[in-house]
Formats: C-alpha cells, structure tokens, sequence
C-alpha cells in the first residue's frame, strides 16, 4: 500500500471536520492516510471487514463491538467523516479550557467520552445498561476461569453498587456517577491524536 | 561464591524489589575484597579490561540485542540516536570543559593533567551504561517508549565512546601541542566509520547467521552453537577492525533474530534463550562482583575531594540539561511526546557502569599521569550511580506517578469501567493507527517479505508464516470460519463449545446458594495471594455477613481474572527471566471467542437461525493481485456434524482459474462498494446494495448470476450445486494444508506483529 502523505486539499471537506473534530490540519491528514490504508480496495468507504483485519483487535475483549461502534446502525459502511467523528472522542481535552456556554459540547469532553463508552455497553441503544448487557460485557472482558455463577453474581453486585433509582439497570447519569473518580480525560485519550 | 551469590540474590526477590541488584553484587564484591585484603594485604583479582571487553561485555550486549523489541527501537531510533550521538558528545565535552575549568580556578590543588586528559577523562565518564541501565530498570517499570530510548541510548553511545576515547587518548599521546586541525577533523571523520562500518559488521554477520540457520535443518543439534559462535565473530571482527564492536554484536542480535528464531527449531530456540540469558546474568553478575573486589585496592587509590565530587555534581547536572534541551527539540518532531516524568527518569536513570570502569583501567600511565586519580573517581562514581541512584529510582517513578491519582479502593463498578476504558482505547490506538503507516517501514517490509525471507528463512518458515499472516493480519470471516472450524474438527475449540458462552441471554437469574459463594471464597482464597494485595485490604475490613463475602469474592475475581489491556502486560525485556508469554493465554482466548463470535454473527445473518446443510455459499477472494497465493479457502459450508466431509473446497476450483477478477466476497450482507471491472458487476452491486435486507437466495443468485459471466467453469460448477445436490467432498489436500497448521498458529498477533514488521 503506497503510503504517501495525502494532501491537504484532497481531504473532502477538510474544514468542517476540523470544526467540528477540533484535530489539527496534520492529524487530519494523518487520520485520511490510516482510512485510506485501512481502505484496501480504495472504495472510500470502509466496511466492518476493513476493520476486521486489524490482527490486534482480534484479541481486545471490545474488540468487534468497538468495530461495530463505527458504524451506524444497519449500516455496513462508514465514510471518512464519520470515521474521525469516532475518533474525535479520544482527543485529548486541553487543560485550562473552561466549558464556554452556548457552544456546543465539544466531541471529546467527559461527557461525550462517556457517552461513547455507555453506547458500547448498551447494545439495543435504549439508553439503560440492563442486567443482560452487563452480564454480556462481563463475559466479554474475564478470563473463562469464571464460571456462570460467578459472572451472574458480579453483575448483580456491579449494578446493585451503581443503581440509585433501583430499576435494576443503570441509566447513563448512573453510570457517569459510578465512575466520577476515574480519570476518563486521561484514559480515554490518545496522546497521538491532538 | 560466586554461585551462592548468584543464588541467594535470585531467590530473594523482596530484597531486589528495593535495592537493585547490581548494588547488592558491588556491596558483596567489597565485602570479599575486603576479606581477601585483610587476610593477605595483596589485591585480589582486579576486573582487567581485557576479561571484561573480550568476555564478560559479549554477551550482555548480545541478550540485548537478540531479544530487542525491534519494531518500539527502530520506530524511536531517530529519538534513540539523537540521545547517543549528540547527549554523550554534550555530557563529555562539557564535563571535561567544567574539570579543566575547575581545575583551572586551582581548587583540585596541583594535579599533572591538561585540558586534553580533562577531555578524556570526560568521555569515558559520560557514556551510559546499557548493563547498569539494564540491571536498575528490571525492577522500575516503565513505559516501553522510554525504556527503550534509555536503553537503546546506552547500547548505541558505544560508538561515541570508543571513538572519543581513542581520540583523545591518541592525542594526550601526541602530546597536547601536536594536536592540529586536521587530526580533530581526522576525529569527526573516524566517528562515522566506526559507528557505521560497527553496525555494517554486524549485519553482515546476521545475514550470515541467518542464512547458515536456513540450512541447519539437518544439524540440528549445533544449531545454538552457530548462534552464539557467528554472533562473538561479529564481535571480534570488528574489534580487530577497530571499529565499534558492541555496535556490530548488537546489530547483529537485532537483524538475525527474525530469521534464526523463525528457522531454528523449538527445541534450539529454547536452548539459544536459555543460553543467553544464562550466560548474559552469569557475566553480569560477574561484572559487578569485580567492580567490588577492585575496589579494595589500597594502589590506586589516590583522593582528591574536589575532583571527585565536581564530577559527580557535573555528570549529573549536566545530563539533566541535555535531557530537557533534546528533548525539547525532539517533541517538535515526536508524535508521542515526552513528558516531564519521562525527562526526569531519562535524567536520572543515566548510570554509569563498568564500561567507564574498563576503559579508564585501559589508560596508559605513562601519557596519564594522573591514572589513579581517574580510577578512584570513576569507582567511586560508578558506585554513586549504581547504588545510590539504583536504590532510589524507584520510590521515585512510582511518586511521581502516584502524586496524582488517590489511594482509594476503587468500587466494582470503577474497576470494570476503567479496564473497559483500557481496552478501548487499546483498540482505537490500533485502528487509528498509532504508530502509523510509515513509508519506510512499509517499504521494508515489502523488502523482507519478497526478498529477504526468502534468501534467509527456511521454505517451512515461509509457509507457515504466511498462512499464519493471513489469519492474524488479514482477518476475515472466511478465514475465521475456516479457523474455527478446523480447530473444532481438531478439538481445540472444544472448550469454546462447552462454555455457555452462547446461551448468555438465557443465563438463569436466580440468586446464587451462600454455600457455592463460600466455597468460592475460601477457594479463591487458597490461589495466589500475591496479585490481590488491594483485596486483601478490602478481604480484612469487610468480612462478617455473608452480603460482604459476596462483595469480596466479586473484587477479588475481578480483580485477578479480568483480562489485562496491552500496555499493562508486555514486559519488553528480562535479563533474568524468559518472558514467556503467559498472556499468550488471555489472547488466545479471546480470539477465539472473538472468532467464534463473528462467526456466529455471520452465521445468524447469512443463515439464519436454521442452517441447512446443503447450502453451499460460494466465497471468492476478491484479493487476488495482492495476495501472492490464495490458500484454501474454504466455502462457508457449515460444519455440524461431519466437519471434514462436508468441507467442500470449491475455491479450489476456483483459484485455479487464471484471470481473477477483483470480485466482491460474498458478503451480502455487507455491501460494499468497489472499483468495479465490468458492468454486469456493477448492476450486480447495485442490486445488491438496494435490497436492505436481501432474501438469501435471490442474493446468492444475482452473485452467481453476475460471476456466471467471469467464471464460465466454476460458475456453471456453482449453478449445478444450487440444485442441492451435494458435491462430493473435494479433495482433501487444501484441507490438509489447513490441518498443518502449526500448533505455532495460536501465537497470539503481538509477537507476530513483532516479527513481521521488523523495521
């Protein structure tokens, strides 16, 4: 795959998406030239099975449902806008900017990181991690050491300690107080991506 | 001695987790000196710089290099070398400046040395130490950038040295008034034949290796001895040559290993492994348990406080100012920059070892007058770095990384999420590309994969290599189909099968009995107690009602099986222990599970829940120019009962074919858009890409209606099949192929990605 550095003015609509993105000119770029080698038969959209060949997430636990987070839903194809629409979410915050009003939120405050990440736990989009996607994602992410029983009871406790209005599942303002101590500016961004 | 130290300093792995252990080696070295000193008032053995540099250096620098993550060095090699060249070129010449200063100002008394000595002395003092630097960071974790750039700095600043040295000491010989221009330009110029024509040895002698281990298949039992044989060649070769060996040995462990581990067999890949690390540890150890006993000889000790400590103070000021300079001008140029924390253990993990010990032993008294002088300075400072700084190295990484986060038990809730996080961003790094698409690198790799494998890597090697590539690195469902099902077939899946893991929707919510949750604890108690320190914190406070036992038994299986994110566990390089890839486990679990799933995914939309067994789905590579050759891809026949038979191969049939249009696969479901060859494609795609959620046969029909017009032969084959009537089993020699997969094909991606991509 030739590898040369794209030219700015080949990028479609290069300046909304750093309006919208916030990344710079050069990690645009950089990002279109990761698209375009991810693209291999150069059709300018990238399909499920694109990714799928990254060898790597084969073996991340979130892996495929990070995948299918690119994609819109029943959708098979992404295109560029939309890739570094995802990937907006893991640029790193700038410290000292404080929330001005009336702009919108930017794509990789807290909020939105979070939100990126509930949206992975709860697959059927109906804005509450229910006690089935819990347990599902805890399947996905322990060794096979645990059995059933276990994973059902670490489910249980997980929701019990985070669900405050006692649904038995956890709406997102329960999930974004259940990790309010996290560092989720940090963990969640690349350095890479500025 | 020597074997009980080795030993007793092994085994006890909570004095090393505090004192490195090189400082605990130096501190038994004076100990025995000392007694050997006081029971015969002569010198015992004294490290001469011939045993270090023919012996005991060898095969340190050799473990390194062999076991070197290739791809984080020469990703960061411009980083690496810019700290090599120009930090030890800065450290000696402004150490040696500031001495002569000093010395000038008439503090250090009256000493026989000029400027020229000053600078000699300084560019042995300057360079880094790859065996201090090795021996300290085992035990401080770092992050894999840094702790290559420290460590690569150290392995590459050879060449400075040697060069520096010998300059100056062929002008201290020639006496400071000879000393012309032309011999300072002569000095820059002999700087880059050394370093080059170092590292140009060292490649010649990988290539040799490698090729020699091509054709060892039948030898194996020397094959160990041609590593380690052809690799102290290199070594010795350029020493002989004057040129920088620890260069040439280096790249020659960087450039072979690739090729040896892929040719070699298992069992001499083992015995190679254990070898070095053995004789690597075993000199090392060595090596500072003379520093030791050198130490106590009452000859050479001459001191002088001024001196000694105005080098201290400089070493270490002043590579803290090239620190922050290069690296200021470095984070302009870096993607991933280098922050303070990494500055500041740059700064301070820059040891200094034996090497300086050695090459100040080799000074001549006659033209340095002052040789004690220098000697007792460079002990005492390599002491200083080694002990001092090795000791505290590590308090202070882990309080510079504490000082922001809280010591708080985190919730359940805080733990799951935060390896969530972990794994997502793991993964976002992969598809953005974190390192990135680099026109170099893929160059190489072009290079290596078309010509140089094949000169240097055994056909078997190739092979397997490729077969195990397309799986890894080209993941499809096509291979994952066929993956999973081999290994079905072959019952290494089995387990897969057994776990319910496909039933979880159906998982009975009934709450769980107290006495499994009991036995469960008390079991999970019995198992390692190490990793669960912060459990053991919540197992004392909370542990009355059987609600908290509940609570603990969840954090503490948690905590110990919740499977880790990829930076957490790649420990880059061990001199004492294999890294054996213990989380080879976790990734090849979740591969499979990964496999199994997408399968499944597949299976439920192409299928539905019914699979009938007769279906035959025709799946076409549509990479037929980039792919050198298609292996066997098997149709998407579904194995239930009978896997081998039903494993009809038609691709065989129709890679056979000479003229391969790029055709889409047969992912239906997924329709993607391509540069399409011919009309009839085209129309086929569009049809396709209408119908949202297109009837399974009418899809299969217009693919096989379009391909019809590609491929009369196995298209007429394909139409003859929907008439379901079963083909018979074809032969089964691709599946062979399949089934030879070698056990090697449950090497998670990591090491392959490691392999493959070498530069």
């Amino acid at each position: 795959m030739g590898c040369q550095s794209s030219h700015p003015s080949a990028i479609p609509e290069l300046d909304e998406i750093m309006l919208e993105t916030g990344f710079s000119q050069a990690s645009v770029v950089r990002l279109y030239d990761r698209f375009q080698a991810l693209d291999k038969e150069q059709k300018g959209y990238l399909s499920k099975y694109d990714l799928q060949g990254i060898g790597e997430l084969a073996v991340n636990p979130l892996g495929d449902r990070i995948i299918n987070a690119f994609f819109k839903e029943g959708e098979d194809l992404t295109d560029f806008r939309s890739f570094i629409r995802v990937l907006a979410h893991f640029r790193p915050v700038e410290e000292g900017k404080s929330n001005e009003t009336g702009r919108p939120e930017p794509m990789n405050s807290r909020l939105r990181k979070l939100q990126f990440a509930f949206q992975l736990y709860d697959q059927d989009s109906d804005g509450k991690i229910s006690r089935d996607e819990m347990l599902q994602v805890l399947r996905l992410m322990v060794g096979i050491q645990v059995t059933d029983e276990q994973l059902v009871c670490i489910a249980e406790r997980t929701i019990q300690e985070a669900d405050q209005d006692g649904d038995g599942a956890i709406s997102f303002e329960e999930f974004a107080t259940s990790v309010e101590k996290l560092n989720v500016e940090q963990r969640m961004s690349l350095r890479l991506l500025k | 001695s020597l074997i009980l130290s080795l030993l007793f300093f092994h085994l006890s792995h909570k004095v090393t987790r505090v004192v490195p252990e090189s400082a605990l080696l130096i501190v038994l070295g004076l100990f025995l000196g000392g007694i050997v000193w006081a029971a015969d008032h002569i010198a015992s053995f004294t490290l001469t710089p011939n045993v270090f540099f023919f012996y005991l250096l060898p095969p340190i620098v050799l473990d390194a290099g062999y076991f070197m993550p290739n791809k984080l060095f020469f990703g960061n090699l411009g980083t690496i070398l810019l700290y090599a060249v120009i930090g030890t070129v800065w450290n000696a010449a402004t150490t040696g400046m500031s001495l002569y200063g000093v010395y000038l100002s008439g503090i250090m008394g009256q000493l026989d040395i000029g400027l020229l000595d000053f600078l000699l002395f300084g560019s042995l003092i300057a360079a880094v130490d790859p065996v201090a630097v090795l021996a300290v960071f085992e035990e401080v974790h770092v992050n894999e950038v840094l702790f290559i750039i420290v460590f690569g700095e150290s392995l590459l600043n050879d060449a400075v040295t040697v060069v520096l040295y010998n300059v100056f000491d062929s002008f201290v010989a020639m006496g400071a008034d000879n000393v012309t221009g032309v011999d300072c330009v002569k000095g820059i110029v002999s700087f880059f034949v050394v370093s080059l024509g170092g590292t140009f040895v060292g490649i010649v002698f990988a290539f040799l290796l490698s090729l020699v281990t091509r054709f060892t298949k039948h030898v194996r039992i020397i094959e160990p001895g041609f590593v380690f044989v052809i690799s102290y060649l290199s070594y010795l070769t350029a020493e002989m040559l004057s040129l920088s060996a620890i260069l040439a040995i280096t790249f020659c462990g960087v450039c072979c290993q690739k090729y040896v581990k892929a040719n070699i067999c298992d069992q001499s890949s083992t015995t190679v492994r254990y070898t070095m690390k053995m004789l690597a540890s075993g000199s090392e150890t060595i090596i500072f348990m003379f520093l030791g006993i050198s130490a106590v000889n009452p000859d050479i000790w001459t001191w002088n406080t001024a001196f000694i400590l105005l080098t201290l103070v400089f070493i270490s000021v002043y590579r803290v100012i090239g620190v922050v300079i290069q690296t200021w001008v470095l984070n302009h140029y870096r993607v991933v920059q280098l922050e303070i924390i990494d500055q500041v253990v740059m700064s301070y993990g820059g040891l200094r070892g034996a090497v300086a010990f050695a090459l100040v032993a080799l000074l001549d008294e006659k033209k340095v007058k002052e040789k004690n002088l220098f000697v007792s300075t460079t002990i005492i400072v390599v002491f200083f770095t080694v002990i001092f700084q090795g000791l505290t190295i590590k308090p202070l990484v882990q309080w510079l990384k504490v000082k922001k986060s809280e010591h708080r038990e985190p919730k359940l809730n805080e733990k799951l999420h935060g390896r969530a996080f972990d794994h997502i961003l793991s993964a976002v790094e992969d598809i953005s590309g974190q390192i990135g698409h680099n026109y170099l690198r893929d160059k190489w790799s072009n290079f290596d994969r078309k010509i140089l494998s094949k000169v240097l890597m055994r056909r078997s090697a190739q092979k397997s290599r490729d077969q195990i590539l397309n799986i890894f690195h080209e993941l499809n469902l096509k291979d994952a189909i066929s993956y999973v099902a081999e290994g079905e077939r072959r019952g290494s899946l089995a387990f897969i099968r057994s776990s319910s893991t496909d039933n979880m929707v159906n998982v009975d919510f009934s709450t769980p009995r107290p006495s499994t949750v009991e036995a469960s604890v008390s079991c999970l108690l019995r198992e390692k107690a190490s990793s669960v320190c912060l459990d053991m914190q919540a197992l004392e406070q909370r542990r009355k009602s059987i609600r908290d036992t509940e609570d603990t038994v969840t954090h503490h299986t948690l905590q110990q099986y919740l499977y880790k994110p990829r930076q957490e566990h790649i420990h880059l390089y061990s001199r004492h222990e294999i890294i054996q890839n213990e989380d080879e486990k976790q990734d090849k679990e979740i591969f499979h599970r990964t496999m199994r799933k997408r399968l499944e995914s597949f299976k439920s939309t192409k299928l539905g829940i019914n699979q009938p067994k007769k279906l035959n789905k025709s799946h076409k590579r549509d990479r037929g120019q980039k792919r050198r050759n298609s292996n066997a891809i098997p149709n998407g026949k579904i194995p239930s009962e009978n896997p081998a038979p039903d494993f009809t191969l038609k691709e065989k049939e129709v890679s056979d074919t000479n003229n391969k249009p790029p055709v889409n696969s047969g992912y239906c479901s997924e329709t993607s858009y391509e540069p399409v060859n011919s009309q009839d494609n085209s129309v086929d795609m569009q049809e396709r890409l209408e119908e949202s959620n297109p009837k399974e046969n009418q899809e299969k029909k217009t693919l096989l209606n379009a391909q019809a017009h590609y491929r009369s032969a196995a298209a007429r084959r394909v139409q003859s099949r929907r008439s379901f009537h079963r083909p018979k089993p074809l032969q089964l020699p691709k599946l062979q192929k399949l089934a030879s997969f070698p056990s090697s094909c449950h090497i998670p991606p990591h090491s392959l990605e490691q392999e493959e991509t070498q530069l």
